[in-house]
This record gives C-alpha cells, structure tokens and sequence, in this order.
C-alpha cells in the first residue's frame, strides 16, 4: 500500500519545525529516521496532511558531554550508537543494546530520539532509557523541559509527550568506574522482536550492589522496571540466594500480557531465567 | 491544537523538485512527497535493480546505498533524499565494487529466484565493509533482514563468508 498524500516541509531549525507543528494543529507529524513511521503511513494507520522533517536540524545532532551527563542528540541515528566513542564509554549499556535493534539497514537511518517518542513496548532503547536513569529533552511551544524517564513512559505507544512536542536530546548519568551493566533478549532470530528483553546498570563497591536499576522489554504496554527484584539485589553481593530471590520477585513485578503465541506463564518464565543470567554476568564480571 | 491552518500548504508544494547523485550522475526529477524512493528510482530513473518487495522494511530487495550506507529505499521518501549521494545495484556494479561477491554469487548459484539478490548483494558489502572478519553466525546475523524466499540461504552465506576471506587474504576490507 501506498501513504496517502500529505504535504512535505523540511525544518531546518527546531523553532521552524514547532511553528509548522502549531499551525498544523494535530495534522502533522514528525519525521526523521522514519523507520517506524513510513511503514504506519504505507498502512495508512496514520495519514497526516503534512509531515515535517526533522532530520536536518543540527542542533539535534551530535553526542557530548555536558555536566555529569551525555546529551545525546535525538537524531543520532542507531549505528552511531555502536560507533561513537563517547557511547561506548559513557553509555556502554547502549552501545550493548544496538546490536540488538533491528537490523543494520533499519540501524542506518532509524534515531535514538524517534524511538524513545515511540516507546515501542518492545524495543530497546526506550527500555534502556529507564535502566540508565536518563532524562529526556522536550522542546515545545511554552520552551524547553526535561523528564526522567521513570515519568515518561504512559502507557501503550503514549508518553508525557504533548501533541507538537519534539524530543531534542536524551541526557544519560555518565557510566562510573564502580559501575557495571548487562544487557541481552531472548528471541527466536535476531532481529526480531524480543519474546523478552533486559538491560540493567548496577553500582557496587567489590562485590556489594549498592544501587541496581533493571528495566524489561516486551513484557507488557510499557518498558518497566522491576523495583521488587531490585530491592532484594540492594545491599548484598550476587549470591545464588538473592538472584533466586530477585527471580521470584518478578512474579510481582511483571504482568505479562495475555498471548496465544507466547502464553504468560511462559514470558514470565523466559524473563527470571534472562534475569537470572544477566546477574550472574553482572557478578562474574563478564 | 485542532484548526489545520490552509495557508501552510500554500508554502509547501504538491510536487518537490528533487536532486541526487544517483550512481555518480547529477540527476533532478519532479516527486510527490508521498512517492518513496524505491518508486522514485524505478519508475522516474528505470533503475530497475532495485526491487520494491515487502514496502515494509523486512524483506531487504529494496536495499541502496545512501551516503555509503545501505538503507531501505521502501522506507524513505524520495524527497527525504534530496541532497543524497545514492548507489543502487546499477551503479555498485558499474564500478566494480561488488565484481567479487556477483562472481562468487553465480560460482555458487547463491540465489533461485534472484528477486532478492540485489539486496542481499547491498547488504553483503555492508557488512563486509563493517566487519573484516564475519563469522557464520555473523553473517546469519546480517542477512537477518533480507527474505530468500527461495530458501537459498546456505549458498549465500556460503557466498559471502568465501568474499570476506578472500579480502582479507588481498589486504583488508575495501
């Protein structure tokens, strides 16, 4: 199938791209990457009059540190995230999830930013945004904002974001030398869709984990982070007792949804045994 | 936030004059902005190598290259290209580039139909021009966004994994 037809302005500032936004009332639509977008158009899922790109706005370029952060410009496409050294060593978490998003043609062109705005329950970027404590940079027409991404994520494809809002960068907490991380998904090919996903970031001293964020993909509407199985990892080393007991905290935790293809139990099941071998990466180091 | 102000359209054009570098030659053509640019190369340029299949993202026949990296021409407007440097099949075989896994391709008759090869020969030099020594499983990987409908996958990693040893034996990656 073919988009329907729609109007086409190219923004070469993110003023420019707002003003088209307003004056489209709720008409338009954002593109960059278009990955996930162009497909939604072909289907006519959505058939906007006018679509604004973003693509050339280079103030949502680029990937640098200010303060105790790395502002990643939303535009970054998802290969620079495993080719940006300043990635690798501040957002390792990232550049261990990129391989795993999609393949390398959709990586090419596909933005970090227009992943997080469409907080795919299944993705993995935006389930990283939460394990790493990020903040998200919002312009919109009253100015700017900044929201963590405990507070971003709504429900199913919804967000904090308002209509006419642009993602302009996201801010992650620099990676620390008493940090670890582990990231991997369970699925039936790469490429593919998780069944289920995990990402988590992890600050010890030794052995002891003083504070563990994990986040899951494809377990329900939104990325979610599992704060009961957190909570028996604080304060202790990685024992085979603790991660047994982060295991079993999952069960509260996650509500997996109801599917014929992959029945609850089952994901529920897929997501202790990730969790269980991400820990153990986590305290052997590897 | 409702009200679709009409005055908009009337700085946007129903049609957008495009340019590329399409295979190393200037080219200009007149585009609406809902043609995407597999369309555009095959109906406006007859660069008809590039093979429009899923229009989805998933079966890798549309694949070119733009600004050197593959990219699903299904999953772009033409006008979101206006300004790009852009290789389809027909240029990437002009200048030899990919002499070597099309040799190695028909030496093992790595393909059936051949609908898909165009893309799979795209995707093949991505990788060969990222990874200097792919694994198996490595280029299983890759090819995971490329449909053989035929099945003829065994003959086309086999294809590429003889290309990526072949390189490095002449000195690296191109």
């Amino acid at each position: 199938m073919k988009a329907r037809a729609f109007s086409y302005f190219r923004a070469a500032t993110i003023d420019q791209a707002l003003d088209a936004h307003a004056r489209a009332g709720d008409d338009a639509r954002f593109i960059a990457g278009g990955q996930s977008l162009v497909p939604a158009l072909s289907l006519r899922l959505q058939a906007p009059r006018l679509l604004i790109d973003i693509t050339h706005i280079a103030e949502m370029r680029g990937v640098r540190r200010e303060g105790g952060f790395l502002r990643i410009g939303a535009l970054t496409r998802h290969c620079e995230m495993l080719s940006e050294p300043l990635i690798a060593e501040f957002a390792p978490l990232l550049h261990a999830a990129a391989p795993f998003v999609a393949h390398p043609a959709i990586r090419n062109r596909g933005t970090f930013g227009g992943s997080v705005a469409l907080a795919d329950p299944a993705s993995e970027f935006p389930a990283m945004t939460l394990a790493l404590d990020a903040e998200i940079e919002i312009a919109g027409s009253s100015g700017t904002r900044r929201i963590k991404a405990d507070d971003f994520f709504l429900d199913l494809f919804e967000t904090a974001l308002q209509p006419g809002e642009l993602i302009t960068a996201i801010h992650i907490p620099l990676f620390k030398a008493d940090q670890r991380f582990a990231f991997d998904e369970l699925a039936r090919r790469r490429g593919d869709y998780a069944l289920v996903g995990c990402g988590m970031l992890a600050t010890c001293a030794g052995d002891h984990i003083d504070d563990i964020r994990i986040s899951f993909f494809s377990v329900g509407n939104i990325p979610t982070r599992v704060k009961g199985a957190e909570a028996a990892l604080i304060g202790s080393s990685l024992d085979a007792e603790r991660i047994a007991a982060a295991q079993v905290a999952l069960e509260s935790d996650l509500a997996p949804p109801d599917s014929d293809e992959v029945p609850p139990a089952m994901r529920l099941h897929l997501a202790r045994v990730l969790l269980g071998r991400l820990l153990g990466r986590l305290r052997d180091g590897a | 936030m409702s009200g679709f102000d009409e005055s908009l359209l009337d700085e946007v054009d129903e049609t957008v004059r495009v340019r590329f570098v399409v295979n190393g030659r200037k080219v200009a053509c007149e585009v609406a902005p809902r043609e995407t640019l597999v369309d555009c190369l095959r109906n406006a340029l007859e660069l008809t190598g590039t093979h429009a299949g899923c229009e989805m993202g998933a079966c890798g026949a549309c694949l070119v290259q733009i600004d050197g990296r593959a990219v699903h021409s299904c999953l772009m407007f033409a006008v979101q290209a206006d300004g790009a440097e852009i290789n389809t099949i027909e240029g990437l075989t002009e200048s030899g580039v990919i002499a070597d896994l099309q040799a190695e391709f028909h030496r093992r008759n790595a393909l059936q139909c051949g609908f898909c090869t165009p893309g799979m020969l795209v995707n093949a030099q991505e990788l060969l021009s990222q990874v200097a020594e792919p694994s198996r499983e490595d280029i299983r990987d890759a090819l995971s966004g490329n449909c053989c409908r035929c099945t003829g996958y065994e003959a086309i990693v086999d294809a590429i994994d003889a290309v990526a040893k072949a390189r490095r034996e002449a000195g690296g990656t191109p």
